[in-house]
């Protein structure tokens, strides 16, 4: 019994180990660029700072703010061999990486560019 | 000579000081600062200058809000369209582009059950579409036939306009536009491209090419008998 329990304390203690020693591969940041946050805060609070946020921009026409979807994507896609920007929802990429592994689907994206946006002519994009 | 008084030289220096400060927040929103009710933003369109086969403002909508359609001209998502329409005794034309009216009294946000179809306080009506569950009441409820529906996954969006299966849409005054200090999209286009005959500004800013037009020349509004107060004004319909 004592044997057992021992065995399953000492599998669990593996299993820890293993996953400290392999972090989750993330693609990284464009370079230059530092986010908002720490990162311990970002992956506690990035959700509800987002959503915190898209309120008051959306229905108070407040601009300029830290949290901002727009700039996650801005600094967390990363281009493909061509050249191309891939979204950040695609397997193996920033958001889609994590939100795989701990098994939440993100909405977010369903509706917003998962790109950057391409700087136009006009001004921002 | 008279002498100005102490007072009267604080009194003027501090009326150039507002009228500064006015000036530099005149065309752009402060960062932070939500948006305020001291301003409401509309469109004056002028049809004598709009021809009928012209669709330089629809296009430049289209390309700014990277609307995609599937061919489908009865359910394809557009903002702005070209009414053409003829007055039966005369022979006259005339063609109008018809967006959202931005109406100060919005019959969309009236009937809409979640609180998603909303006024800003700068009186630009939007869809929260983080909240529209798809319902189509204000659709139904808008006599401008100004919204459409998603009815399909949605690709190809743009950062600054968000749209997705499942929610309503429709013309935003491009307001992510509006806030950074710059014409919507259609006005722009209409006076590079075209003959300028949308002018766009703050109705109740007393100082603005808008305003004092609507002061001095005729204007109407489309169906003004509902009483809606719509945003948007023409010229020579
Ligand atoms: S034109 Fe239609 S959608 Fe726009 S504010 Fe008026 S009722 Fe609402
Ligand atoms: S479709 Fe969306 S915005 Fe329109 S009434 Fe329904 S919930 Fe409101």
């Amino acid at each position: 019994m004592l044997a057992r329990l021992l065995l399953g304390l000492l599998m669990m203690a593996s299993a820890t180990a293993a996953l400290a020693a392999e972090p989750l591969a993330l693609p990284k940041a464009k370079g230059g660029t530092t986010c908002v946050e720490a990162p311990a805060v970002m992956r506690r609070d990035h959700p509800d700072m987002l959503k915190h946020q898209r309120d008051e921009t959306m229905r108070l026409g407040i601009r300029g703010a830290k949290a901002s979807l727009k700039e996650c994507v801005a600094c967390h896609s990363t281009a493909a061999a061509d050249g191309a920007p891939r979204r950040v929802d695609d397997p193996g990429q920033f958001c889609q990486s994590c939100h795989a592994y701990v098994a939440v689907k993100p909405d977010c994206f369903e509706c917003h560019a998962a790109v950057p946006g391409q700087k136009t002519a006009g001004g921002a994009p | 000579m008279t002498q100005l008084s102490r007072r009267q030289v604080l009194l003027a220096s501090g009326a150039v000081l507002i009228v500064s400060a006015a000036e530099a927040a005149d065309s752009q929103s402060v960062r932070g600062q939500p948006a305020s009710s001291a301003r409401r933003w509309g469109l004056l369109i002028d049809t004598a200058k709009c021809a009928a086969d012209c669709t330089i403002c629809v296009d430049a909508c289209k390309a700014e809000m990277g609307l995609t359609g599937h061919d489908r001209p009865l359910t394809d998502a557009q903002y702005v369209r070209k009414v053409n329409v003829k007055d039966p005794a005369s022979g006259h034309t005339h063609s109008l582009p018809v967006m959202c009216q931005h109406c100060a009294k919005p019959p969309c946000v009236d009937v809409c059950p979640t609180g998603a179809s909303m006024k800003r306080a700068d009186g630009i009506v939007l869809v929260d579409r983080h909240i529209c569950i798809g319902c189509r009441y204000c659709m139904m409820a808008c006599p401008y036939k100004a919204r459409s529906f998603a009815h399909e996954a949605q690709t190809g969006q743009q950062p600054h306009l968000p749209r997705g299966k499942g929610t309503v849409e429709g013309c935003t005054l491009c307001v992510h536009r509006v806030d950074e200090g710059r014409p919507p999209a259609c006005v722009e286009a209409c006076a590079a491209k075209a003959k300028g005959a949308m002018l766009f500004g703050d109705l109740k800013d007393s100082s603005s090419d808008i305003a004092r037009r609507v002061a001095r020349e005729a204007t109407s509004r489309i169906r003004a008998d509902l009483g809606l107060d719509p945003a948007v004004r023409y010229q020579g319909i």
